[in-house]
């Protein structure tokens, strides 16, 4: 990440989106199945990724039956293990699966974490270049039939040359990394901010926050017969920093990461309706979020936890806007510290209300390639419930090094639809940014 | 009462596979903000994959009914709001278990197993809160009477199979569905649930047709079938969604009392047209109908079990379930003396000799479901064009009856191909001849197809009556000529009778088999003896009630002496139908290998010999009362010793109670189960006759005749005590 100029302030240049016209993209709706944690004991133990995957297009389409099925121009679902039943293409056999015409094309995408963000991010693209007007992009992982790098064959070389050390490629190792790298983030820091995270989800639930998004999936497991689950299973509410400070630190012998400070292993699948602003216009979509801009970025891939916060430069960059600009976060919490060393290098306090509002991964759960549009959901909701924000950002970080950001205008703000008043001195091309 | 009482019937079947009842709480989801409390699910499993069915025996029953009483205690204490009852996959439940309800033993056990389920399923009913039955999968019989017993029902659009086929069985939807099904749905579609489709080959219903009937109040589709189910529970349960029943009847309604009368009448008329009444079970089925219209669910539940008792005890149900269960669903399918299909040998290539009407069958009926090239040849090209026509024309009658894709109607055209050359046989792994039915045209045939193809080549005959072991002397190769009889006609028919000649090796057997398979044909292996097995018992039959015709017993007599054993047409139409020459060809072949046990009529040979082609006026048996032309009656003279109809039906029972005694010792099939498999598949004869051995038993001819049963006590008759 460069630090030539103030991190993330307003760039005086011209935003890349004013060099040319391209159609405005909205997040229309999203929803997710509730998630599970991986393992025998886990509620989708013997249910396939790709049935979570169905279940969360067929109630887009119930939630939004203004949209004929033949109008969705793409399918793009994001696995992180791209076999078994997240193999064979999975947006297409999702697709298939779902009850979609046949002539809805899908596709499968991977960027480990950061998949199903970035099936939306090149769907929107898509959207914007005026190849699409109505999408799909969402994500899952079956981490119960698909443990963390399984099947994966790095290469030799990684090694030899020193490209990547290897004990970069499991996450909690650079988790600790990123500890090594700012002492001032402390185990007491991190555990403090997972309690709140599952304290903040359990107030969320309460107020009948995440429910909404959630699509009930009926499960049957051998000897106890079918079910419906509707809540998420990873949650612990009620942990006390107490709870945490006992855990065990599995990465390195008296460390910092722990169980309880990081997202779980979970099942989970999410899927998002996006379209340009005119086509939603047409088909009588509601608007939830307007696309503002988005960037992906490469850390070192030892402390791969920093990559947000080069993401997030980039992506205001691109936007035209400050960190100042921006009034709600969803950050994905893979880990706490990873969390913290974002919010230190902002300058903004661990306990900010702007930031995961209805708490994060640590709590909810972090079912790798599905866990972006859970974050816009979330701000999406957030928006609704909160019209004086103008802009939110959704961020994650990205295995093997790398951070994506996507910021998005709420369309309840009452400045929506007008220009951008806060890019300095360049016009800005109307229909690019309004 | 509750359903432990019965524990003493549940333990006397301790092998029974139980389906167990698992129950699940779920949250229900909200309904204008607010949950309308907990449901509690009930899934039907036995822990076994698709290829089990979940079924209703004692001990699954008195398990459900534990368990239902259990969660009618919880709705009386405020727990639950409502109670689910759903399947493993693909099955909601396939119905009463048939091989224990057979084996019950006299008829006080009977009426347990009517009670049990009717304890059972009046406590769902009754539970205190609504019932649902969210139907994924096949519901038959008390499988679907569990729906029809829960207040509310939801069906899956990919549901396989709905049906009360208890009439088709030999018993009655004696477990509520008889008088709950026609106040649902109304009267007349009630008969045809219960009546027509059980009569009709035993047709289902799938999930749609169900619902549009008025069976089912909901429908959604299987990806989240039970999620969409519990939710819509939720709304009922709510009092936002209420089903509109647009079907049901009030019986009490004098309108519908006359609706009811009048499908109770067509109904008794479609069971006399289908059966002749030769089973008791579907008029028993009207009968509780009509009787139940004004009666509450408890009096019609006693007399269900009255009547299910009874028919439990007999032997026209221990006959179907023998020929459902033990024949066509299992011995058909690992069919008796087939040898291992390793041996079998690939068949990328076929070839038809001839370009008639039963070859262009062949060859389509090949093309269709092998997809391998099918050449077809004769000896002009006006014969082979003709027979390629017949069978492009056939593929295109199919695609028009959008039977098949425009695609597959491409493929099988192209694999579809005539030559006058047999020379087009060079490279087929298979050749079937339907040339005329005379050894020495075939034996001619085969030595010239022989002198082209492989020395691996199969040669196959289709000959329905002459000897394969006379038509293999002269090959070069007579280990390949195998017999493989079709039945008429060819794409219908679910029989093919698999001819081993002494010489055939197990290799051209095994493909034979495999290929049998292939075309979606039950194959009976049969030893080479003339005309077999559904031709043999066949011609034996019509030789008997034509030559007590010809000894002076009036027509009508003869022709209907058989009707109480229900058989699908009287022995005159079946002759017509297959056609007076062709039934006196084989009839002659028969008389030559075995003699006066098949005479051969000379009255059938006048009509012949002066072209008329039917003992009845075709037309007049179309009009449902059969007469003979005076010209007809003119060319045939009669004896003076008329037997009555009883006479004639004794004389034929044991007339077939000796040929099949006999083929048996001849070792013509393996067994009386592979007779019985050949004429329910080849000739349709009823299951409720069990085939036929069952029925030869039961009335006592196998006895009289050959001195014992064919079959053991208890395969299809009362088990020993």
């Amino acid at each position: 990440m460069s630090q030539d100029s103030p991190s993330g302030a307003r760039s005086s240049g011209t935003p890349r989106s004013a060099h040319r016209a391209v159609r405005d993209v909205v997040f229309v709706d999203g929803v997710r199945t509730p998630f599970g944690r991986a393992g025998e004991k886990g509620i989708y133990a013997g249910t396939r990724a790709d049935d979570l995957v169905v279940k969360c297009i067929r109630e887009l389409m119930r939630r939004n039956p203004s949209l004929p099925a033949g109008r969705i121009d793409e399918v793009a679902i994001a696995a992180t293990t791209q076999t078994g039943d997240q193999g064979l293409t999975i947006g297409r056999t999702a697709a298939l699966l779902a009850g979609l015409p046949r002539t809805v094309p899908g596709f499968a995408i991977d960027r480990m974490c950061a998949g199903a963000m970035t099936a939306v991010t090149t769907t929107a693209s898509g959207i914007g270049f005026g190849a699409y007007d109505v999408v799909i992009a969402g994500g899952v992982e079956h981490m119960g039939n698909h443990p963390m790098g399984a099947g994966a064959d790095p290469n030799p070389r990684f090694m030899s040359e020193r490209i990547v050390d290897p004990a970069a490629l499991n996450m909690g190792n650079t988790a600790e990394n990123l500890h090594d790298r700012f002492p001032a983030i402390t185990k007491e820091r991190t555990d403090a901010y997972a309690v709140a995270s599952q304290d903040k989800l359990a107030a969320a639930y309460a107020k009948e926050q995440i429910q909404p998004d959630l699509v009930p999936v009926a499960t049957m497991k051998p000897g106890q017969g079918w079910t419906v689950n509707s809540v998420d299973e990873p949650p612990r509410p009620g942990t006390t920093v107490e709870d945490l400070a006992g855990l065990r630190t599995p990465f390195r012998a008296h460390g910092r990461v722990t169980a309880g400070n990081a997202a779980g292993l979970n099942d989970g699948a999410t899927a998002a309706l996006l379209a340009s602003a005119d086509a939603a216009e047409e088909l009588g979509l509601p608007v939830k979020m307007r696309l503002v801009s988005y960037a992906f970025a490469g850390v070192e891939p030892e402390v791969m936890g920093i990559g947000p916060v080069p993401a997030t430069e980039k992506a205001l960059k691109n936007a035209g806007l400050g960190i100042e600009d921006i009034g709600l976060f969803e950050i994905n919490e893979a880990f706490a510290v990873q969390v913290l060393s974002f919010l230190d290098h902002f300058g903004i306090a661990d306990d900010d209300p702007r930031v995961n509002r209805y708490g994060g991964a640590i709590a909810v759960g972090h079912p790798l390639a599905s866990s972006g549009v859970r974050l816009m959901n979330q701000l999406a909701r957030q928006f609704e419930e909160d019209p004086s924000v103008r802009y939110g950002m959704t961020t994650m970080c990205i295995g093997l090094g790398m951070g994506a950001t996507v910021i998005w205008e709420n369309p309840h703000h009452a400045d929506y639809g007008t220009e951008t008043t806060t890019t300095g001195d360049t016009a800005t091309e109307t229909g690019a940014a309004a | 009462m509750s359903a432990a009482d019965f524990q003493k019937l549940a333990t006397l079947f301790p092998n029974e596979t139980v389906t167990h009842s698992y129950v699940q709480d779920i949250e229900l989801p909200a309904v204008n903000g607010t949950s309308p409390g907990t449901f509690a699910l009930v899934t039907l499993d036995n822990g076994l994959d698709h290829s089990k069915p979940t079924t209703l025996g004692p001990n699954t029953l008195v398990e459900l009914g534990t368990v239902l009483e259990g969660l009618r205690e919880r709705a009386a204490r405020g727990e639950i709001v409502g109670v689910g009852v759903t399947g493993k996959p693909y099955f909601l439940v396939a119905g009463a278990d048939l091989s224990t309800v057979k084996s019950v033993s006299g008829r006080e056990q009977g009426l347990w197993m009517a009670q049990l389920g009717h304890e059972v399923y009046s406590t769902l009913a009754n539970l205190g809160v609504p019932s649902f039955a969210f139907i994924n999968g096949l519901a038959l019989g008390g499988g679907l009477e569990i729906a029809l017993q829960s207040t509310y029902r939801t069906v899956s659009t990919g549901a396989g199979a709905l049906a009360l086929p208890e009439a088709f069985i030999g018993l009655v939807p004696g477990w509520g569905g008889v008088y709950i099904l026609p106040r649902l749905i109304g009267p007349e579609n009630a008969v045809k649930v219960m009546i027509e489709n059980p009569l009709s080959n035993n047709r289902t219903l799938t999930g749609p047709q169900a619902f549009d009937l008025g069976v089912a109040d909901a429908i959604f589709e299987p990806a989240d079938f039970v999620e969409q189910s519990v939710a819509w529970a939720a709304k009922v349960i709510a009092g936002v969604e209420t089903p509109a029943r647009a079907a049901a009847v009030d019986p009490a309604d004098p309108a519908v009392a006359e609706r009811w009368a009048g499908a109770v009448a067509a109904g008794r008329a479609f069971v006399e047209a289908k059966t002749s009444n030769a089973s008791p079970a579907p008029a028993k089925v009207l009968d509780v109908l009509e009787a139940n219209r004004t009666m509450t669910q408890a009096e019609s539940a006693e007399l269900e079990c009255q009547t299910l008792a009874d028919l439990m005890q007999t032997d026209e149900f221990r006959s179907t379930v023998y020929a459902f269960l033990d024949l066509v669903q299992r011995r058909a399918k690992r069919p008796a003396g087939a040898p291992d299909r390793k041996l079998a040998r690939p068949v990328t290539k076929v070839g038809v000799v001839g370009a008639g009407l039963m070859a262009g069958q062949l060859a389509l009926l090949l093309a269709r479901q092998l997809k391998v090239p099918v050449v077809m040849t004769d000896i002009d090209q006006a014969r082979v064009d003709k027979g390629v026509t017949y069978v492009h024309g056939e593929v295109d009658k199919l695609l028009a009856k959008k039977r098949i894709s425009p695609d597959a109607a491409n493929r099988t055209k192209a694999l579809v191909s005539g030559s006058v050359s047999k020379e087009a046989f060079a490279d087929a792994d298979f050749v079937i001849e339907a040339v005329f039915e005379e050894l020495n045209v075939k034996k001619q045939v085969f030595k010239e197809v022989e002198a082209i193809v492989s020395p691996e080549c199969i040669l196959a005959t289709n000959t329905s009556s002459l000897s394969v072991t006379a038509m293999a002397e002269d090959l070069e190769h007579p280990e390949r000529l195998v017999g493989f009889h079709f039945f008429n006609p060819v794409a219908v028919m679910p029989l093919l009778e698999i001819v081993r000649a002494p010489k055939t090796d197990d290799a051209v057997l095994a493909t034979a088999f495999v290929l049998a398979k292939g075309l979606k044909k039950s194959a009976v292996l049969v030893k080479d003896a003339a005309a077999f097995v559904v031709n043999r018992i066949l011609l034996r039959l019509m030789g008997e009630v034509t030559a007590a015709f010809d000894e002076g017993t009036p027509a009508d007599v003869a022709d209907n002496a058989l009707r109480p054993m229900g058989l699908p047409m009287t022995p005159f139409v079946l002759g017509a139908m297959v056609g007076l020459p062709v039934a006196q060809h084989v009839q002659e072949s028969l008389h030559e290998a075995f003699g006066d046990r098949f005479p051969v009529s000379k009255n059938l040979q006048a009509l012949i010999d002066n072209g008329v082609t039917s003992v009845w006026d075709p037309a007049s048996v179309k009009a449902g009362a059969p007469r003979i032309p005076e010209e007809t009656l003119a060319l045939m003279s009669f004896g003076d010793s008329a037997s009555t109809g009883e006479d004639v039906l004794r004389r034929v029972q044991d007339a077939l109670a000796e040929e099949i005694g006999l083929m048996l010792s001849e070792g013509v099939v393996a067994g009386p189960e592979d007779i019985d498999l050949c004429m329910i598949l080849g000739a349709g004869w009823p299951m409720f006759l069990g085939g036929i051995t069952p029925y030869l038993d039961r009335v006592g001819a196998s006895e009289r005749v050959n001195g014992k049963k064919f079959l053991p006590a208890g395969v299809a008759s009362e088990p020993a005590a």
